[in-house]
């Protein structure tokens, strides 16, 4: 099976390239065709006390002039290179401005991604368990309003609830606006609404798919069975009736995470967290293309990992599966 | 059953792995705090600002004007706005094509290595290559070449005779050791400054905050206060709800959001005059804005108090010329009434010729008084104030229409349509004033769209760019705010206030009028010297 799963592996990467090639090259093409100057934005205030002889000079200097094909061959020949660039709007490398901010991303992301999966499945059982019931009503209403609510829309109206009204937890940043070091207890605190709100808006697909999927499945004989042979209610929902039902929730977990990259966008941006993807809007507004560019090669990658895993999961977990390149 | 479980335990291990991986690759993306004070101490003192800077290399456009708290430049600006000796040790004299400066002895920057006149050389030379692209690089084209023939001179070498020169002295001065031969694009100093200001570099959360520290050693006298936080939310309504709930010590508000802090205990409200203007920018080849009586009357017909009543709710005071009011170089001939005098706007367009038409708008040789207005779409105040114009206009029988467009949808119409624009300096009346109505401008860019050209706006202009003695540079530019009133290039519509809400009592807060930009300038340019009232 790990041969079978080196190959997946391989067939994946194998289409990796030519799909950032597509990605980047659009990317590109889109910079190009947008109505934005990058030198403008680079000036910001300036701009309008800035000789156009001076922003020529800048152009030239970062080769805006050329054209469109050589400058993606010379930014794909850097990229090779492991060279990213520099961030015109930060005036620092791409590399280290990610390099900082890509660990806050991933802890945020991935506590939301564990208190996900853990509520949602809690809760999506609990729903299907008590079908019906007013804990179901309340369980799958919520999830539907979620699931139609804009995730910034929920972080501001999280935010006025419990920081501006009740005061319990600091509206934003990653610590207190007084302090001078990283104490994890102050970052803990001010992770709490931002993972709150990721794990709740990307959860409502999770509650509703593991509720429908649980209550076809004890409708099953193997679970009829099991009540027949008098097992308790909770040995039969969770040991016999969930683990079936949750072989597709691996899938699922993997085509999340394009969703996960953009919830994370809004969240980070409302919640002045300081990762990536609020750096990606940073750059979007700022014009700022070789930031961007590497943003969204990142974004490209994790998405291509993120399917891997699950398929891989799905693969360890169920090896009657066939995938491309495991037969 | 088995294996599946078994399978289910090792993706439960693995999923445990890459948490715990994650969480224990992430590190703070500040540097470490060089600092030992104790965070939450007394000592530190919080200020919510909106705009985060790009970059705190002054090279970069970091504060030229002064407004840092890091760096000095040679010389530095009192609370009237004239000018002392910082790293200098005394102003020069400014006459001719050569300007020398003497350094300040024993000054040294944070990391302890002295201050010599090849950093001084530098930090100019580095604005001024091209390579650098500096975005202030344009404000500094008079300097031909800066010397440093001793460690404690430094001579600038001007293209021209440049009586500002002294103005643009302010820009901190970065050490050479940490900058040269490096691309400015990314050095690491860009991001963690070394200078001589009062603070020091602690660290920067991007997006988040820059935390400094008193420099102990400062040539000045430590500050007092000793830990000071610049906390960067671009929200006014943020900023607000911050510091109410005791977050910031002090913020930069939009008059509306500070009302609430107006009669409140412990906190005082600053309301501070700035230069900062917004106009009517005309294009004056187009056939309408052209002529001089349309932009007269419209200057007579509009209600300047009921823009600063209404739209600036008070902050702010009527404009009638680029050179604002409190500052050494306006001439208080240059003036008008807040109110409309309709009548008077109304004659002078009979008198051109301009003979009331069909729909309430004046025609002139089958040409309808009518011209478009534009205002950039973000901008919520230049938007009322185009309303308010065009409101204003209509009375008089002059029809504006409105255009909201982005900036670089703006910059191509600017030479047939008006624009709602603002500038301002309260610093030399030579700043932005030459490149805005100097026909050698005419139509670069943003510099004078409207194509300005008058032989005579050119002299004064020149004379008061060159002219070194203060009485006569006033009256060059006293007759130039004259001659464009008189011309009524631009209809000034109002001056604005630049609001700030400070919590305790404080001594050495000093108000003066303040430039467009007002970043950690403006209120708090002072803040090494603020001191706890007793």
């Amino acid at each position: 099976m790990t041969r079978a799963l080196g190959r997946m592996a391989a067939w994946r990467l194998a289409f990796t390239a030519p799909l950032l090639l597509v990605v980047t090259l659009g990317m590109f093409v889109l910079a190009k065709a947008s109505p934005f100057d990058p030198v403008r934005q680079y000036l910001g205030d300036r701009a309008l006390t800035t000789s156009p002889e001076i922003a020529r000079q800048i152009r030239a200097n970062w080769g805006l002039d050329r054209p469109l094909a050589e400058q993606y061959l010379t930014w794909l020949g850097n990229l090779l290179r492991g060279d990213l660039g520099e961030s015109r709007s930060m005036h620092r490398p791409v590399a280290e401005v990610i390099g900082e901010r890509l660990g806050w991303t991933l802890l945020a992301a991935g506590c939301a991604m564990v208190v996900m999966l853990a509520a949602s499945l809690v809760l999506g059982s609990l729903a299907a368990w008590r079908r019906d019931s007013w804990a179901d009503r309340l369980i799958s209403g919520t999830a539907y309003a979620n699931e139609a609510a804009p995730v910034f829309w929920t972080a501001l109206i999280v935010i006025w609830i419990f920081a501006v009204r009740l005061r319990w937890l600091p509206p934003g940043g990653l610590t207190d606006a007084a302090s001078g070091t990283v104490e994890p207890a102050d970052v803990l605190r001010h992770m709490i609404l931002p993972v709150a709100v990721l794990a709740f808006s990307q959860s409502s697909w999770l509650v509703l798919f593991v509720r429908e999927s649980l209550i076809t499945t004890l409708r099953e004989d193997f679970v009829i069975g099991a009540r027949a042979r008098g097992l308790r209610e909770r040995t039969v929902v969770v040991r016999h009736a969930l683990r079936s039902a949750l072989l597709p929730f691996i899938t699922l977990l993997g085509a999340r995470v394009p969703e996960l990259v953009t919830g994370a966008i809004l969240v980070e941006t409302v919640f002045s967290w300081p990762g990536v993807a609020s750096a990606s809007v940073q750059a979007a507004l700022a014009a700022d293309f070789p930031l961007l560019a590497a943003l969204t090669l990142l974004a490209t990658l994790a998405v291509v990992a993120g399917n891997l895993l699950a398929d891989t999961a799905y693969v360890i977990a169920d090896p009657r599966v066939r995938v491309l390149g495991v037969s | 059953m088995k294996i599946l479980r078994a399978r289910f335990v090792t993706l439960a291990r693995l999923g445990v792995v890459a948490i715990l991986g994650l969480s224990a690759s992430c590190t703070a993306p500040s540097s470490p705090g060089t600092s030992s004070s104790n965070p939450g101490t007394r000592d530190t003192f919080v200020l919510g600002l909106a705009s985060e800077p790009d970059t705190l290399n002054p090279v970069l456009g970091y504060e030229p004007d002064g407004g840092s708290l890091l760096f000095d430049g040679l010389v530095r600006r009192n609370a009237d706005l004239t000018l002392a000796p910082a790293l200098a040790e005394r102003l020069p004299d400014v006459k001719g094509t050569t300007v020398t400066f003497t350094l300040r002895q024993g000054v040294r920057f944070h990391d302890g290595t002295p201050l010599t006149s090849d950093d001084v050389a530098y930090t100019y030379q580095a604005v001024l290559d091209p390579k650098n692209n500096s975005g202030i690089r344009g404000d500094y084209t008079a300097i031909e070449s800066v010397e440093a023939p001793d460690p404690a001179t430094v001579v600038f070498h001007l293209k021209h005779p440049y009586a500002p020169i002294l103005q643009r002295a302010t820009l901190g001065i970065v050490p050479r050791r940490l900058l040269q031969g490096q691309s400015l694009d990314k050095a690491a100093f860009n991001t963690k400054p070394v200078g001589t200001g009062p603070y020091r570099f602690v660290s920067w959360t991007p997006g988040d905050k820059v935390v400094l520290e008193a420099n102990q050693s400062y040539w000045g006298g430590a500050p007092a206060i000793k830990r000071l936080v610049m906390a960067y939310s671009a929200d006014d309504n943020v900023r607000a709800t911050r510091m109410a709930a005791g977050e910031f010590d002090a913020t930069e508000l939009p008059p509306k959001a500070a009302a609430r802090f107006e009669d409140q205990v412990g906190l005082t409200v600053y309301k501070v005059p700035s230069a900062d203007y917004r106009g009517v920018m005309f294009p004056l080849d187009a056939p309408v804005t052209g002529d001089k009586a349309i932009r007269k009357a419209l200057s007579l017909a509009l209600d300047r108090s009921a823009m600063v009543g209404a739209i600036l709710t008070g902050a702010g005071r009527p404009a009638f010329g680029p050179v604002a009011p409190g500052t050494t170089w306006h001439n208080p001939a240059v003036d008008g009434t807040p109110t409309p005098d309709r009548d008077q706007a109304a004659r002078l367009l009979d008198q051109a010729g301009w003979k009331p038409g069909s729909g309430g708008v004046r025609v002139k040789d089958g040409t309808p008084a009518s011209f478009t207005l534009m205002y950039p779409a973000g901008d919520s105040l230049r938007k009322d104030l185009a309303l308010a114009v065009a409101s204003d206009a209509k009375k008089i029988g002059v029809d504006v229409r409105l255009a909201g467009l982005d900036w670089d949808a703006i910059e191509p119409r600017m030479a047939k349509d008006a624009l709602i624009m603002g500038y301002g300096s309260p610093y030399d009346p030579d700043y932005i004033n030459y490149e805005m109505f100097h026909s050698s401008f005419s139509g670069q860019g943003f510099f004078n769209p409207g194509h300005y050209k008058e032989p005579d706006v050119d002299a004064l202009l020149e004379k008061g760019r060159a002219e070194t003695d203060p009485t006569v540079r006033k009256q060059t530019y006293d007759a130039l705010q004259q001659r464009i009133r008189d011309d009524e290039v631009w209809t000034y519509l109002v001056y604005l206030q630049h609001v700030y809400v400070v919590r305790g009592k404080w001594t050495g807060i000093a108000p003066a009028v303040e430039a467009h930009e007002h970043a950690t300038g403006g209120l708090f340019r002072t803040l090494a010297e603020w001191k706890p009232a007793a």
